[in-house]
């Protein structure tokens, strides 16, 4: 106890980021995500080919791994490889833009129904209930299909409008238990304004929680972005995601394999970082492994 | 005597639950004078923290202050205040040291960050002048290395530490009045009592006035002038300390008394009160303590108790002022006798 306190005040950072960092699956997610974002950020400089260039315009066939192009050509001659560094891009650019954006509104509604309580918490959380019990995948293709396919921006903005409330939930319920600790009353019984005790008392200790859904949330994303463009609904053509691609060779999987294994592969891969990550985050928030001062009795002559 | 800081008339804060109406506060009068420490004591249930969070006016839906309470304090009526005006009260005229130190404190801040955001808030003072606010404050209230200590999280702070923080905040601004709801409840038995001094010390020096809440008696007769027992959601006595310990009247406050240890005192098992406080939504009519009392007779039943003078600011809530030869005739109290009964 003692020595682990005299650590923390000698590191100066948080405990809990401490106890994160010390978690080998976070160091590896993180790596894992560092590379993707790296890619998708770098994507002009790594990519060997345009993503959008059709290579052999005249005979326009897919072509298996080679020097040439490592992961092959799909049935419109473009290099697969380009298209998946390039389609990271559409993946990052969803996952992380709409779980921002959800994440926001979410904690939003989550506070201000767990804290309002009364009306306002049964009018939102009726609302919210209502909005859970439909399958996003429906609500998804529904909206496509009634504005068509959709671009990168409208893409995010419907993830993020589909997405938030899980976390409005989680948020909610939290901010209930803390409405009633003390320190939160103790803000009130010492002046502070209603808004500054949602902002500062309130907030700072939700976010732990909403964090760890949103790495969990970036990940279903991802996947339900797949899942739209395989089904043919997703990002317009002819923009690479990893979800178009595989959809490029779905007509001829166990020829075209390496149409399904690359992107399938990515996507396996960045899934799989965000969700270790969510998991480390969770174990990190556990307030039960933060080291405590306990010791007033082996004090008593300081106190 | 001169207007007292605080005076409470009438107070009644209900609580409308599912399971009924719950009378936690039921028609409280008190008042607080200047410099004074006033203890309030009871046991869990009584309504003494519901009394304080009504001072404060924090009581929260399903709870509510009912018309006809009156809280007076420097000459203004605290339920005529809006939301603003209340929160211009909360922590710079009134000022709440809570329970417990280890939850008072938000877990994400400094130290120091938390004394400040008072003074920011009140005194409109900046971040650096607030930090060494909060720098000043925890000298003032005893700790080590206040420069140090000022950038650190509670949690690296031991409970006694994180109480002295706790008072901090509540003298910042220099309050009227701090209410210290069980304040070293939560404390181990060495900490306790340098909190209390700590407390005495530094409000005897500022002039501030403290609302003492807790439930033992032997913390009152150490820090208070006057004490105001609780029972049920009631005053049932009331009177200087001295006076209290040498004539207490209400069988409550002798139960209390008989069940606290003694030095040199019999050496056979303490005192219990039998029974437990009955529940809010459902008081019983007449004396709320009668199935508890070891003097009860038909009268306790049929008519509920006023608060009877009974000399030198002294009240009691209880008939024997008007018979008092029926304390000669002591018998077990219904609430033990069932108990006897259900064994």
């Amino acid at each position: 106890m003692i020595a682990s306190d005299a650590l923390g005040r000698g590191i100066g950072a948080h405990p809990m980021l401490r106890a994160l960092f010390r978690d080998s699956r976070t160091r590896i997610a993180l790596v894992v995500l560092l590379l993707v974002t790296l890619g998708a950020i770098l994507a002009p400089l790594l990519a060997p080919y345009d993503p959008t260039a059709h290579l052999d315009i005249e005979h326009l066939n897919s072509q298996p791994p080679s020097a040439a192009h490592p992961f092959g050509t799909d049935p419109y001659s473009r290099d697969v490889l380009s298209r998946l560094i390039y389609g990271s891009r559409v993946s990052l650019a969803v996952g992380l833009g709409s779980v921002a954006l959800a994440m926001t509104f979410g904690i939003a509604v989550g506070i201000a129904a767990g804290y309002l309580g009364g009306a306002v918490d049964a009018v939102l959380m009726r609302l919210v209930d209502a909005a859970i019990s439909v399958p996003r995948l429906l609500v998804l293709i529904m909206v496509v299909s009634l504005w068509g396919r959709l671009d990168l921006v409208p893409l995010t903005l419907l993830m993020a409008g589909t997405g938030w409330f899980a976390v409005s939930r989680l948020v909610r319920a939290e901010t209930l238990a803390l409405r009633d600790r003390e320190f939160v009353l103790a803000a009130r019984a010492l002046g502070v304004p209603t808004p500054r005790v949602l902002v500062r008392h309130v907030l700072p200790n939700v976010i732990a929680p909403a964090l760890v859904a949103a790495a969990l949330s970036i990940a279903n994303v991802i996947l339900l972005e797949a899942a739209l463009s395989y089904l043919g609904v997703g990002i317009s053509t002819p923009t690479a995601s990893w979800g178009a691609i595989i959809q490029d060779g779905a007509e001829r999987v166990a020829e075209l394999w390496w149409l399904t294994l690359f992107p399938g592969l990515a996507i396996l891969v960045t899934v799989f970082a965000c969700n270790a990550l969510g998991d480390a985050l969770r174990d990190a928030f556990d307030p039960r492994q933060l080291p405590r001062d306990d010791s007033d009795a082996l004090f008593a002559s300081e106190a | 005597m001169t207007t007292p800081l605080l005076e409470i008339e009438n107070l009644h804060t209900f609580f409308y639950t599912d399971n009924g109406v719950a009378r936690a506060v039921d028609g409280v009068s008190f008042s607080v004078a200047v410099g004074e420490t006033v203890g309030v004591v009871g046991e869990s249930g009584c309504g003494k923290s519901v009394t304080a969070l009504s001072i404060l006016r924090l009581v929260r839906p399903p709870g509510r202050i009912e018309e006809g309470s009156v809280m007076r304090f420097e000459g203004r009526d605290l339920l005529g205040l809006d939301e603003r005006g209340m929160q211009h009260v909360r922590g710079n005229r009134i000022a709440m040291v809570f329970q417990e130190p280890m939850t008072a404190l938000n877990p994400v801040f400094t130290i120091g960050d938390q004394i400040g955001e008072v003074a920011r808030i009140h005194a409109g003072m900046s971040k650096r002048d607030a930090w060494a606010k909060a720098i000043e404050m925890l000298k003032v209230v005893g700790i080590p290395a206040p420069e140090q200590r000022a950038g650190e999280y509670p949690h690296q702070l031991s409970g006694g530490m994180r109480q002295r923080v706790v008072i901090a905040m509540a003298l910042v601004m220099n309050p009227a009045l701090v209410i210290a709801d069980e304040p070293t409840t939560a404390l181990d038995v060495t900490i306790q009592a340098q909190i209390l001094e700590l407390l005495a010390d530094l409000t005897r020096r500022l002039g501030t006035s403290v609302l003492l809440i807790t439930h033992d008696l032997g913390v009152v007769a150490e820090n208070c002038t006057r004490v105001i027992v609780m029972y049920a959601g009631e005053v049932v006595e009331e009177a200087t300390t001295i006076d209290l310990f040498a004539r207490a009247h209400h069988p409550y406050t002798e139960g209390l008394l008989g069940a606290m240890p003694r030095v040199g005192g019999e050496k056979d098992r303490l005192a219990t009160i039998p029974g437990t406080v009955p529940p809010p939504t459902n008081w019983p009519d007449g004396c709320r303590f009668r199935d508890r009392c070891p003097y009860s007779w038909e009268r306790c039943e049929a008519e509920h108790p006023p608060l009877y003078q009974i000399g030198g600011g002294h009240t009691s809530r209880c008939h024997l002022a008007e018979e008092p030869e029926r304390r000669n005739h002591p018998h077990p109290p219904l609430a033990a006798q069932r108990g006897a009964t259900a064994a």
